[in-house]
């Protein structure tokens, strides 16, 4: 037998270790969302104050982040004063109250804060369901033209917001440009 | 007893199915007999074939997140109004993208998935083949030689029995 041929299984031990190294430091739970580069699915929902009925057709002309929460998601209170700080600054929040009671929900923002244009009232989970929601929060990145761009799972707070933010401004130079050529 | 006699009393007697999820059951009565049992065991294999998408490891049957139960009704009303399960499985694919299909479907990202296994099998037998041929030619060699000299072996031997008593 030729000489080379005894590394064979040592390199085929190196490149199988390698692989299984790598994948010691890939998160699961990163998994793309089906919904990116597609038109936000077509809803008509009540607004949760005020009931009236909006469709996917209101989003669009202008970046929005489209966030999914509910009262009974522990974590949406954790980001919740950080979108009331991004609201303030002018980037406009649109949200789907995921399977809540609206009493409790109402309440919510009269005593965090609404960081919200509008909330959505997604009492059966309807649009969720469509959006492959997999829980909350949940954010959407939609463009001026109503085009899902990028989902954002878990927390949007100081921490995690900088790498969002450099979407949500190439997005916003993105409609400018539309605009202005 | 009471109830389980009734049960199967009444399952001889009309025309609806029950699948069964999770140690739930669910009715299907919305076509006739034989497509109601289709329906019930459609339902059945898909709640298997389904992955939860929240909780990694567990199909819509086993799992008891909130989106599993979600997913599971909305399955659930699909089979009974007669969907077929291509359509209820693009369904799930267009929202929740092929994370959520316990068996893959066939494209260029998924090739590897299926065929490697099968050609990794294979590229052992043909190792398996080469050294199992290559030990036999060694054998023989060996065979030759020890048949080629096996006659001026027994001369030499002889010879030296001459030599003996010097």
């Amino acid at each position: 037998m030729k000489r080379w041929a005894l590394f064979i299984p040592f390199i085929t031990f190196t490149l199988l270790g390698f692989l299984l190294w790598r994948g010691l430091y890939l998160d699961p739970k990163d998994i793309p969302s089906a919904l990116v580069d597609k038109p936000f699915p077509e809803f008509s929902l009540p607004t949760l104050i005020g009931e009236e009925l909006k469709t996917q057709s209101s989003l669009e002309g202008e970046v929005t982040l489209v966030n999914v929460w509910g009262t009974w998601c522990i974590s949406c209170k954790v980001e919740h004063p950080f979108l009331v700080e991004l609201a303030e600054r002018g980037v406009r929040i649109i949200g789907v109250n995921y399977k809540d009671e609206n009493d409790a929900a109402r309440k919510w923002l009269v005593d965090l804060g609404n960081p919200y244009e509008y909330s959505v009232d997604d009492v059966d989970g309807t649009l969720s369901m469509d959006l492959g929601v997999t829980g909350a929060p949940e954010t959407f990145f939609v463009d001026a033209k109503g085009v899902i761009r990028y989902k954002h799972q878990g927390v949007i707070t100081q921490g995690t917001w900088a790498p969002l933010e450099k979407i949500w401004l190439s997005l916003v130079d993105e409609s400018k440009q539309a605009v202005n050529p | 007893m009471m109830k389980y006699s009734v049960l199967l009393l009444s399952f001889f007697f009309s025309q609806w199915s029950l699948g069964i999820v999770g140690g739930h059951e669910y009715v299907f009565d919305d076509g006739d007999e034989v497509q109601n049992e289709t329906r019930a065991q459609l339902f059945e294999k898909l709640a298997v074939e389904l992955r939860c998408p929240k909780c990694q490891n567990q199909n819509l049957a086993d799992s008891n997140a909130m989106i599993a139960g979600d997913l599971r009704r909305e399955l659930y009303e699909q089979v009974k109004s007669g969907n077929d399960g291509e359509s209820i499985i693009n369904f799930m694919v267009d929202r929740y993208g092929e994370f959520v299909l316990y068996r893959p479907k066939m494209n260029t990202m998924t090739y590897v998935l299926w065929f490697g296994p099968v050609a990794l099998l294979l590229v052992g037998l043909v190792c398996l083949v080469f050294i199992v041929r290559k030990r036999k030619q060694n054998n023989a060699l060996t065979d030759d030689f020890s048949q080629e000299q096996q006659k001026r072996l027994n001369e030499l031997l002889e010879k030296d029995k001459g030599d003996d008593h010097v």
